[in-house]
């Protein structure tokens, strides 16, 4: 394996490939380090860790990090909620029931998350506010919030399964807790988008939104992508419309993805 | 650049893909399953990981990884074989809205399928289960009330299986994958709810009211409670070990 190449392979596409790494110098070294030992095997494994560093969210988050942030995600929808129902704006009957229904779950979550970060050990963040300035006046812009909010949220759980690997609270799975919680998010996007009679799963088109909703729908990988796991949706079997592909798939947000200003980040009251 | 390509062996296998140039907007995708290639390809190396023997006619989902997206890959023929056949004939009392829906559902099902598929077949080598045949004679395809009660019953079961399935996996990437179809099932689970039953989507049925947490099974009970529909004996007691 020619490691040179493949970073040069990459400069094509980033310029700052060589600036990620710790410095050009490290990289160097460790590398010969590697092709002295002849060991092709663990090349592979150097390599991915080494692109991981430098094309990852730097320095892997601990399991406390990652409980705040789904906390911070939480109490943020949790507040949106409240003031929703306190606008009074959403109709009697279906549309108030899914709401109460929905903000009971969020604050399910917020009080869980709280137990397990305080379990832990950790510090759990209190205090996350709705931006008063963004909360909508009216019912319908407040459904698009809710639908931002709710796919924002399926897209960052998704995005820290990863750190959550093996991480525990005694015998509790804190991974499959996650998932336990981001179905749940899924399940409510889902009917919001109903509500404001959208699929409700992710077509393409939505990653070409325009704000509020389209940035939750863009990023590093826009949910408009048809390529999963190197494998180009579209060509399997006897072919699959682009839409198909890309709402077959929902996509993650990154840490730093998801608190952009552009995104729930702007939702925060300072 | 030709010269490596035939250096030949697995490994210029494996570091193919790395030589071809890559679009900016696919790379970032790349840089992440880096990870999780590598992990397999090594475990891919691993001979000891034999499957268990299992009674004659008795199909083994496999262990570690590869059993997960076994398991996976079982659940996902037997949905869209379910859908192919609600988007074939669909009962006369649906509407056309709703058969739009369900033949999008339908794609979405057979993409998971075809991709876990072509996924194992690449990652896993020889390693992937049979095609399995559906047994649906306990459905009434022709009325709408039992399609979307089945249709309920397969998407929680999909949702509750990868959300047990989920700490099973040793590979970063694979995890990403099954968290990127778990909540297109979930919004499935949804929808085809609020059909039965308006605001039923995430109702305390199947949501815990005082956790917030949507339901969770092992393998092993995800396959007891999916059996009755699938003709061949499938055993997932390896899955992930």
């Amino acid at each position: 394996m020619n490691i040179f190449r493949i970073i040069e392979q990459l400069s094509e596409v980033d310029a700052d490939v060589l600036g990620r790494f710790d410095s050009r110098r490290a990289v160097f070294k460790t590398l010969g380090t590697t092709a002295k030992r002849g060991a092709l095997a663990s090349a592979p494994v150097f390599l991915a860790s080494l692109f991981q560093k430098a094309y990852g969210q730097g320095t892997k988050p601990t399991v406390i990090e990652v409980l705040n942030y789904a906390q911070t995600l939480e109490l943020l929808e949790e507040d949106f909620y409240k003031k929703m129902v306190a606008a009074g704006q959403v109709p009697a009957g279906a549309p108030k029931g899914a709401i109460d229904l929905i903000l009971k779950h969020e604050t399910a979550h917020v009080k869980l998350l709280d137990t397990t970060i305080r379990a832990l050990g950790g510090t759990p963040v209190t205090g996350v506010k709705f931006k008063t300035s963004a909360f909508p006046a009216d019912y319908t812009t407040q459904l698009v919030v809710a639908q931002a909010l709710e796919d924002t949220g399926v897209r960052a759980y998704k995005g820290q399964a990863g750190n959550l690997m093996g991480a525990m609270a005694g015998t509790t799975s804190l991974l499959q807790v996650a998932l336990q919680i981001h179905s749940v998010e899924a399940r409510h996007a889902a009917h919001i988008r109903t509500m404001r009679m959208q699929t409700p799963w992710i077509p393409a088109a939505d990653s070409a939104l325009a704000a509020p909703l389209g940035p939750v729908y863009t990023g590093a990988i826009p949910e408009s992508n048809t390529t999963q796991s190197n494998v180009d949706i579209t060509k399997l079997g006897a072919g699959y419309t682009a839409n198909d592909a890309a709402a077959s798939f929902d996509e993650i947000l990154t840490m730093a993805e998801v608190l952009d200003a552009s995104r729930a980040g702007g939702l925060v009251q300072p | 650049m030709s010269k490596i390509l035939n250096s030949g062996g697995d490994e210029a296998e494996f570091a193919k893909p790395l030589y071809v140039p890559i679009k900016r907007r696919s790379f970032f995708m790349y840089a992440g399953a880096t990870a999780g290639a590598t992990a397999l390809l090594l475990s891919g190396c691993d001979d000891d990981n034999v499957d268990p023997v299992t009674p004659a006619g008795t199909v083994s989902l496999g262990s570690g990884d590869v059993g997960v997206l076994n398991f996976a890959y079982a659940l996902e023929q037997l949905e869209a074989a379910f859908y192919a056949k609600v988007k074939a004939s669909p009962a006369s009392d649906f509407s056309a809205a709703e058969k739009d829906y369900f033949s999008q559902v339908a794609a979405h099902e057979a993409i998971h399928r075809d991709f876990f598929k072509a996924a194992i077949n690449r990652d896993a080598p020889g390693k992937i289960i049979q095609d399995l045949t559906p047994n649906f004679d306990s459905i009434d395809f022709t009325k709408r009330a039992t399609v979307l009660s089945a249709a309920r019953t397969f998407e929680d079961l999909g949702v509750q299986a990868y959300n047990g399935a989920g700490k099973y996996l040793k590979t970063a990437a694979y995890l990403v994958i099954a968290g990127q179809i778990v909540s297109v099932e979930a919004r499935h689970a949804a929808y085809v709810r609020d059909l039965i039953s308006n605001g039923s989507f995430a109702d305390d049925s199947i949501i815990d009211p005082v956790t917030g947490l949507d339901k969770a099974l092992e393998p092993v009970d995800v396959i007891a409670a999916a059996q009755g529909f699938i003709k061949e004996k499938l055993d997932a007691t390896s899955v992930g070990k």
